[in-house]
């Protein structure tokens, strides 16, 4: 490749550079500083850490915020591969688009207002009760809303729409000839679904588990709206930091944490996440 | 024949569950009470009425519509141009500086907020749309710098040289060759951008005060417990988000001669 003049490929290159330099790298910096300078001006101590270490309200909302995350992530995937599958191998060919583009519809509400209308759906008089009231089910309206049970809902709702779509994706990539080989070799729709496409998927499943691990543990609206401040998850406790305290200490600690345990999360899939580059 | 029928149930219940909040949503955006619970005694228009003389949420909605133009296009360009130095140009430590600029995609909004937060507050920064908009641009470039620079191929190459060697400068070559060339890559980011700027709440939570952006002043709604007026405006983004998604597949996957 001829090379004009490197001059060129600064000047072009600088200006993003600069800008995740001085709005990304050094805020992330200050952060870090300030998690081990407390605001009372004590100088250096390890006090936000220890802090949340020391103090079940504080850890809990870690147990919490990996238990939810977890069940999330197992259930949105539970339910999404069956119906990527369907809309990549049963519905036909020409309906596939319409049908995908109607499942992943919903996305496109903004999400503030998304967990919003899962509360409508859910709440003390909202849709679900008062049908299982009028249908003598229930003899009164149960508590759904506010609740981890809540949380999960609108979360798995988001998750199964984006899940879906990664693995329709994956599952369209699979060469048919695999199928017709295994089929070949004396191999029913399950064995070739067990041994051959499920293995084939893997990769991609593992990219979407990853995914949505990451964007539920750093989500702060859908707890806060479904789930309420009955059990805290790591972002409520981050942002209660701040608004309720002021305290940019801790929080930034706590990001860190978060930060820390979603790294460790990517290690751990590191394998699978194949991140392709041209 | 057995399959087709548990297929069809299955994907009947899963879509019933994606569309059933959506629903509810806009079902009870046209109540005419004072609840949007059952039962439904619509339609009314009466709570889109009181969106559009709340003057907060019109100012919120006028501040998201020129926050996510703005903040997309700085992205755009910005992920552009390092996109074309790094596929032209043999930089030293190329590798390390590309990761550092797709780095923002690895790390929650949340964190990318509170990061800025501190900064601002500790150089003096006032919480401002403006600061929003930095945000934007944080959590956006990258993924414009990622989607371009995947597009930036040899064929491209080729023909900036012929420019070159006629005679063209830099800049004439950048902005008639390579971007019409990179012209779905490039529509792409900015539409991807636009979308994601104008749902991103926690940014702009913890960066504005009084003005601030649409979603922000839902979630203000929100304090209110439930109230068709936001069902009424839930409605409407989702109505506005949904006719961008339509104009981008008009106009991405068109097809156009060659």
């Amino acid at each position: 490749m001829a090379l004009i003049s490197n001059r060129a490929g600064w000047a072009s290159v600088s200006p993003a550079l600069g800008w995740t330099l001085v709005f990304f790298v050094l805020p992330f910096a200050a952060m870090l500083a300030i998690s081990f300078y407390p605001q009372d001006g004590s100088g250096f101590s390890l006090a936000a850490y220890t802090q949340f270490f020391a103090s079940p309200s504080y850890y809990y909302a870690l147990f919490n915020s990996l238990e939810v995350t977890g069940l999330v992530t197992a259930i949105s995937i539970l339910l999404a591969y069956p119906f990527a599958w369907i809309l990549a191998d049963v519905v036909p060919e020409r309906w596939q688009r319409l049908a995908l583009t109607l499942a992943v519809l919903p996305f496109w509400t903004s999400y503030v207002v998304r967990s919003y209308s899962w509360l409508l759906v859910l709440s003390e008089n909202g849709l679900v009760n008062a049908t299982l009231v009028k249908f003598g089910i229930l003899s009164a309206p149960i508590q759904l809303a506010n609740t981890r049970g809540a949380t999960v809902i609108g979360f798995v709702h988001f998750f199964v729409m984006l899940l879906t779509l990664t693995i329709y994706a994956n599952l369209k990539q699979l060469s048919p000839n695999y199928r017709k080989a295994a089929a070949d070799l004396g191999a029913g729709p399950i064995r070739s679904f067990i041994h051959v496409v499920l293995p084939l998927t893997l990769p991609g499943i593992m990219v979407g588990a990853f995914l949505t691990f990451v964007l539920a543990i750093g989500d702060y609206i859908t707890p806060q709206i479904l789930g309420g401040n009955n059990e805290l998850l790591m972002p409520q406790l981050i942002m209660m930091q701040i608004g309720r305290r002021g305290d940019f200490t801790s929080a930034s600690a706590l990001s860190i944490i978060l930060m820390l345990v979603v790294t460790l999360a990517y290690l751990l899939c590191a394998r699978w996440l194949k991140i392709e580059r041209t | 024949m057995m399959l087709r029928l548990t297929s069809s149930i299955y994907a009947a219940l899963i879509y019933g569950f994606i569309f059933l909040p959506v629903f509810v949503l806009v079902l009870f955006s046209f109540q005419a009470s004072l609840f949007p619970i059952p039962p439904f005694n619509g339609p009314s228009l009466r709570w889109y009425a009181a969106v559009l003389a709340d003057k907060r949420l019109v100012a919120g909605l006028g501040n998201s519509i020129l926050l996510a133009l703005s903040t997309s296009a700085l992205a755009t360009v910005l992920g552009f141009l390092s996109a074309w130095g790094f596929a032209r140009f043999q930089l030293p430590k190329s590798g390390l500086m590309r990761g550092l600029i797709t780095a923002p995609l690895t790390i929650s909004y949340l964190i990318i907020g509170m990061g800025l937060l501190v900064f601002f507050n500790w150089i003096g920064i006032p919480k401002s749309l403006i600061a929003v908009g930095i945000g934007h641009v944080v959590i956006n470039m990258p993924l414009c710098f990622a989607i371009i620079y995947s597009q930036m191929g040899d064929h491209q190459a080729n023909i900036e040289r012929a420019a070159r060697d006629l005679g063209a400068p830099e800049w004439k070559v950048l902005s008639l060759i390579t971007a019409p060339l990179l012209w779905p890559a490039i529509f792409a980011s900015f539409f991807l951008s636009m979308t994601f700027s104008w749902d991103e709440f926690v940014i702009s939570f913890l960066l504005t005060r009084f003005d601030t952006t649409l979603p922000v002043e839902i979630w203000n709604l929100l304090r209110a417990g439930l109230n068709p007026k936001t069902n009424a405006v839930g409605s409407l983004v989702f109505g506005v988000s949904i006719l961008m998604a339509i104009l981008f597949e008009v106009f991405a996957f068109r097809k156009r001669p060659a």
